[in-house]
């Protein structure tokens, strides 16, 4: 295969710069695996690492600093046939941290070259993730203060699968960056060079001092057997072959007619946990059972099981407008801090309005009847209290009637759920 | 007639699908939640991919490479997540990349009330990004209009290659309401156009009869550039500042140009009214209350409900107050929108009716304001 290297934009990096050794040793790589352009993305980040999209016939992102990784997983999730060859910087590798462990935990079949050389080049040579405390770089003393990371362990302790660390003027860097785009899986090489433009103007480093700085650190190379797993493309396709389409939901069809006229506004005021709000959902659905409109307007706080919860629902053969409650028909207090958040509904009710509450809940003063529901001697739980209070009003005749309501518990419900909460409503004795 | 039961939310995601959606990314925050909740139930067997990103940042970027990879994507956030989407929006303005975001509203300022609804970022979906330039943006008013808008945002995506804003509100999104999605008017699915095939191809090169480059995916046969550097028509850096301001001006025209296509509306008329109504979002809901219950008394409201805010349908509204002496603009802020109007209308009275407090604002509420009882 002929190189794949963009002959009318060659690269252009400060004489001395071993990024022009890695462009040549992965445009190698790619005649060794005899690829064409259209079977490869060269994904780039920002800085000289984000040149080399610019030097090869292939297709080519380039983005936002620190973001190449995001970029290559959507390319490769979209076209899992593609080899998808992401370049960073030690910068980059900064900024983007949180994306270099989600790749190293996710093994997409990407290959990520960092570039490390050790500041940010482009920039003014201040320092990144990986310069030495004891360099001088652009950003002053700053960099005497914190420690420079190794890429290579951590990416293995976030579960990278291929991890290689390795001098960019290793003899075998071709064979190293073929090795890594050839692995099934997120695939690491931290490669290590030196930026003649700004970091050693003032710090000395040469490749022969790179290669004894490596050999006294643990040698990184080629898959890490502890972290070796299924790819992340092809499980993702294992799983969800498995799983079966859903449809949208249902339409309820409509089989009966609603016990009063006109526009009806149910308030519940109860808990977290109460249920508060598939009790609203089976309202609504037993509106729709009768053809009525409806809306469900929920306000609850961020805590899970702690908190009010409150369901306004509205059910009306007109088409609703604003989905607030003004005057409700019917209000269903089952917690006192649901009643305390909101008391100024007790003022505007008149006397066809109807309060449903177990005994010890306080309501304001108002004109509305009150019929109390003692679930407590009729042995119904609290979670259940809401249902029992719909199977009420269901009872009552108020809003709905027990036909609409069986037939939402039909709709929404199935099996022993079903079986269950039709025994309650069944069960609920209002005298 | 029957309907089905459906939050706003969930209206979003089966109309993505319905446009041809394969791609979501998104990261878990209320009141967006269910947006991603629904995608991942309905993606997968589908043979789409639906992917939960380590961060906002990292989702809309996502989206991003398998938008130019060839998906119909989309994203779905709240107000601080929309503040982190912000340098991949003007990167997708800028280089042209399809793609829907959805901004389920909640109180803000910053992490502000998860679960109360504002419409408070009508201004920043429109300036929240660098460069300045500008953004489709369709605000539903109920569930159906979930629906029926998110059709109409991936079909504007891939028309015009831009990011397309849904501006939801948790009152809308987290609301169920019935909706019968086989009645509703719906457009025929618009997909990304090739290039014709006897012409060689540059990525960002504009056929003289278009507004738009032809789009080829990445991964096919046809070697494909993106960038998010200032590019010529070769998808290649460029300092030619000839090429940088003709390439910025169709940028911001391509959108200008379409205007009458795509800003969705209701205008809803009463005979003998003086006073207009402009009302967005759930907002609108209680001003159309407000217009019933008035529309047989004495002083009668005319309304203007839009559902593009941006790009601002300027000749829809001067033209529709010419015959009013006020227009009264309602939304869930203190005062975003209201801006436009007015500058819009100079010579009439332009009165704002606001509130940014979780809840929403009523129709009695309305009444009071502009009766002055």
């Amino acid at each position: 295969m002929s190189s794949l290297l963009n002959t009318s934009r060659p690269p252009v990096f400060c004489p001395g710069c071993s990024h022009e050794r890695i462009t040549r040793s992965l445009d190698k790589a790619f005649q060794n695996m005899k690829l064409s352009g259209g079977q490869i993305a060269v994904v780039t980040d920002i800085g000289c690492s984000g040149l080399f999209d610019t030097f090869f016939h292939t297709h080519a992102f380039h983005g936002l600093h620190g973001r190449a990784l995001t970029y290559a997983a959507g390319i490769k999730m979209a076209q899992p046939g593609l080899n998808v060859i992401v370049t960073m910087g030690d910068g980059g590798l900064g900024i983007g941290g949180a994306h270099i462990l989600a790749a190293c935990r996710r093994n997409l079949n990407l290959t990520l070259l960092i570039l490390d050389n050790f500041n940010f080049g482009m920039t003014g040579g201040q320092f990144s993730a990986t310069t030495p405390s004891e360099a001088h770089v652009g950003s002053g003393f700053l960099n005497q203060l914190e420690r420079p990371m190794d890429v290579c362990q951590v990416a293995i302790s976030a579960g990278a699968a291929y991890v290689t660390r390795c001098s960019g003027y290793s003899k075998h860097l071709t064979e190293e960056i073929e090795a890594a785009i050839r692995f099934n899986g997120f695939s690491l090489i931290d490669i290590w060079g030196i930026c003649p433009g700004r970091y050693t103007k003032q710090n000395r480093l040469t490749p022969q001092m790179i290669t004894e700085m490596l050999s006294k650190l643990p040698s990184i190379t080629g898959p890490v057997a502890n972290n070796s797993r299924k790819e992340y493309n092809e499980h993702y396709r294992e799983l969800s072959a498995g799983l079966e389409p859903v449809l949208p939901p249902k339409k309820v069809a409509v089989k009966f007619r609603p016990p009063e006229p006109g526009r009806q506004e149910v308030v519940i005021l109860g808990s977290a946990g109460q249920r508060i709000i598939t009790a609203g959902e089976i309202l609504c659905i037993a509106g729709l059972t009768a053809g009525l409109r409806t809306t469900q307007k929920n306000d609850y706080n961020i805590t899970v099981l702690r908190g009010h919860s409150i369901s306004e629902l509205i059910l009306s053969p007109e088409k609703i407008g604003f989905t607030g409650i003004e005057s409700s028909s019917v209000i269903i207090a089952l917690s006192q801090e649901g009643v305390d958040r909101r008391k100024g509904l007790f003022g505007r009710l008149d006397d066809h309005a109807l309060i449903l509450k177990p005994p010890e809940i306080n309501t304001p003063m108002s004109p509305a009847k009150i019929h109390l529901m003692d679930f407590k001697s009729q042995r119904i739980k609290p979670k259940d209290w809401a249902l029992a209070a719909l199977s009420v009003m269901a009872k009552l005749n108020k809003v709905i009637h027990n036909d609409m309501l069986r037939s939402a518990l039909g709709f929404k419900f199935k099996d022993n759920t079903l079986a269950s909460a039709m025994d309650l409503v069944e069960r609920v004795d209002i005298t | 007639m029957p309907y089905a039961l459906m939050e706003g939310n969930e209206a979003i995601a089966w109309a993505a699908a319905e446009s041809g959606c394969r791609f979501f990314a998104g990261y878990p925050i209320t009141p967006a939640t269910t947006i991603f909740n629904s995608m991942l139930k309905i993606l997968p067997p589908l043979g789409g991919i639906c992917i939960q990103g380590e961060d906002e940042i990292a989702s809309i970027g996502y989206c991003l490479g398998a938008s130019m990879a060839g998906l119909k994507t989309m994203t779905a956030t709240s107000g601080p997540g929309i503040s982190l989407y912000s340098e991949h929006i003007s990167f997708a303005i800028g280089s042209e990349i399809p793609i829907v975001i959805v901004d389920v509203q909640r109180l803000g300022p910053s992490t502000g009330s998860a679960t109360r609804g504002a419409d408070g970022d009508i201004q920043f979906l429109r300036w929240g990004s660098s460069g300045g330039l500008p953004v489709i943006v369709l605000v539903p008013v109920d569930v159906s209009d979930c629906y029926t808008l998110t059709l109409h945002a991936f079909n504007l995506a891939e028309q015009f290659r831009c990011p397309v804003f849904i501006a939801s509100n948790k009152e809308i999104a987290m609301t169920r309401e019935n909706i019968d999605i086989d009645s509703l008017e719906k457009p025929a699915i618009i997909d990304r156009t090739s290039p014709p095939t006897n012409h060689p191809f540059l990525p960002f090169e504009v056929a003289a009869d278009r507004v738009v480059p032809y789009f080829l995916p990445i991964g096919g046969d046809i070697l494909v550039r993106q960038t998010s550097s200032t590019h010529g028509p070769d998808g290649y850096i460029t300092t030619d500042y000839d090429n940088i301001a003709k390439n910025q001006e169709r940028l911001h025209k391509k959108l200008a140009s379409g205007i009458s296509r795509f800003s969705f509306h209701e205008t809803i008329l009463a005979e003998n009214a003086d006073t207009l109504l402009l009302a967005y979002g759930v907002s609108a809901r209680a001003a159309r209350d407000v217009y019933r219950k008035q529309k047989n008394r004495n002083r009668p409201v005319s309304l203007l409900i839009l559902k593009t805010l941006w790009p601002v349908p300027d000749a829809l509204i001067r033209e529709t107050a010419r015959k009013f002496k006020r227009v009264v603009v309602v939304e869930m802020n203190l005062g975003q929108y209201v801006r436009e109007v007015q500058r819009i209308l100079p010579d009439k009275s332009v009165e704002f009716i606001g509130q940014m407090d979780g809840r929403l604002i009523n129709p009695r509420q309305i009444e009071e304001a502009i009766y002055h009882v």
